[in-house]
């Protein structure tokens, strides 16, 4: 592995390599030290053109614990703004010896290009509608950990999936560990070429929802949302929202997941949202150590 | 001769030679820590934990103490993690009880240039400060690279440099044994 840019390009193996790694981490941020020497003396550049809280504080906790030097570096206030190119960013990085550079982006395979650019690893944090490999991870270690096993889980992804990198990297990822995905949105909401990932599609929640062990909520992302692809917020929340009266037909061991940040009282009621079973906050405190996990495999030791 | 050839293993303890080794360490361990009152066993992932289970149970078998064992991965504090791709972590596995105040015996199958004592000590002070540190190991092969010496060993062993040991332990490779592999001439 020298990069992660999709849930894709990840083997079997090396998924749970990933997981496995995190399983271990995870008793680091249970001690009083919670830091490891590991990467002591490199550098992790936070390459931020998008909005975003949870991600990038969680890659630059997951750095930290591992002893990286961590520089942030957000469009805003930065010489972007002055009309700086990806390419031209890329070389200053490049030149200021970065050994993997953590990139969120509005547009579609931003990340790819990057790492033709630089020699360090890219990871991608997010590549505007096309995906978000480390979230797939974190939430998959938190399925993994919550119901003790992948395979053959039955996995519902409901909502706007067609804005959705996390819907992306979950399907693909899921898929390579041996779980049932189903997506579920209003057609409007679907992408043109959704029968060719490897999952199930469905309109009616209520249907699926019984079968379901995860029930994965996606935010209705209304900035990406120029065109009306619902008639309103309220009819939404009746047909695909997560409220009281649905959440009562899973089964009783069935989780509910949310990549944040949510909606409260559109796609997911609050009441959902704070229940024993729904691991939102659980999912933070994952993203935190699978995030450690994937930056020790990928520059943790020497790449030839 | 082919390159197979040359690796020819010659077994240089059998069972019941590592048996009588554990042991007499388990002794050691019991006279230099007047009772192991305060002793926790940690192994080094793989072998060295299994071995450390193997000394608690010989301890608590001869004094009825019942020693806290657990396991101590040191691979994210290695020295040479640069030199090769990214390795697996092992178990850590630290007894419930903490090291704090306590003495920690290290345990590890082969001691050989002392550099992963030396990351096991930094991993330890990561996770308490024990009152002392002891390293049990059963085979010591020499070529210290660090100021580091075991104490408790199972077997003093002479080697070459370019000689591999392997110790095999029933209960990750079917059978007990510990094997001197000649590397290659050259």
């Amino acid at each position: 592995m020298k990069h992660l840019i999709s849930a894709g390009d990840l083997s079997r193996d090396e998924a749970l390599l990933i997981l496995d790694t995190a399983e271990e981490l995870a008793r680091v941020s249970e001690r009083s030290i919670k830091k490891l020497p590991t990467l002591r003396g490199r550098t992790v550049v936070n390459l931020f053109f998008e909005d975003s809280t949870r991600t990038r504080i969680s890659f630059e906790a997951a750095a930290k614990r591992l002893s990286a030097d961590v520089i942030n570096f957000s469009a805003k206030g930065s010489s972007v703004s002055k009309g700086e190119s990806l390419k031209d960013t890329a070389l200053t990085l490049e030149a200021m010896g970065a050994d993997a550079v953590v990139i969120r982006h509005g547009a579609s395979g931003a990340p790819h290009r990057l790492a033709n650019w630089v020699r360090g690893s890219v990871l991608n944090a997010g590549d505007g509608t096309h995906e978000h490999p480390t979230q797939a991870l974190l939430d998959a270690f938190s399925m993994r950990q919550r119901l003790g096993r992948l395979e053959g889980l039955k996995v519902a992804i409901v909502g706007d999936v067609l804005h959705s990198r996390v819907a992306r990297s979950n399907v693909l990822l899921l898929s390579t560990l041996g779980a049932e995905v189903t997506l579920v949105a209003p057609p409007t909401l679907l992408p043109v070429s959704v029968e060719r990932w490897p999952c199930q599609v469905s309109y009616d929640l209520d249907a699926v929802l019984p079968k379901a062990d995860v029930v994965m909520m996606l935010r209705v992302q209304l900035e990406r949302m120029n065109a009306a692809y619902f008639p309103s917020a309220r009819e939404y929340s009746r047909r695909y929202g997560l409220d009281r009266d649905r959440f009562a037909k899973l089964h009783d061991d069935a989780i509910v997941m949310h990549p944040g940040p949510m909606n409260r009282g559109m796609e997911i009621s609050a009441e959902v949202a704070d229940s024993p079973r729904s691991t939102i906050v659980e999912q933070v405190g994952n993203g935190v150590t699978v995030r450690m996990a994937a930056l020790y495999l990928l520059i943790g030791g020497e790449n030839q | 001769m082919t390159h197979a050839q040359n690796q020819v293993a010659r077994a240089v303890l059998e069972g019941p030679d590592i048996h009588r080794a554990l042991t007499r360490i388990a002794h050691e361990i019991l006279e230099r820590t007047r009772g192991a009152s305060d002793v926790v066993l940690l192994g080094i992932p793989t072998r060295g934990a299994t071995l450390a289970h193997r000394l608690a149970e010989r301890v608590a078998q001869f004094e009825g103490v019942k020693v806290p064992v657990g396991s101590i991965d040191i691979t994210m504090y290695r020295d040479d993690l640069r030199l090769g791709p990214a390795r697996p972590l092992g178990k850590t596995d630290v007894p419930a009880g903490g090291i704090d105040g306590r003495t920690v015996v290290l345990v590890d199958d082969v001691l050989f240039s002392g550099r992963t004592v030396r990351a096991a000590l930094d991993a330890l002070g990561d996770i308490g400060r024990p009152k002392a540190v002891q390293l049990a190991t059963l085979v010591d092969r020499g070529h210290r690279e660090l100021p580091i010496r075991a104490d408790y060993v199972g077997k003093n062993l002479p080697t070459a440099k370019s000689e591999k040991v392997k110790v095999l332990l029933s209960e990750i490779d079917g059978r007990d044994a510990v094997e001197l592999l000649k590397g290659a001439d050259r």
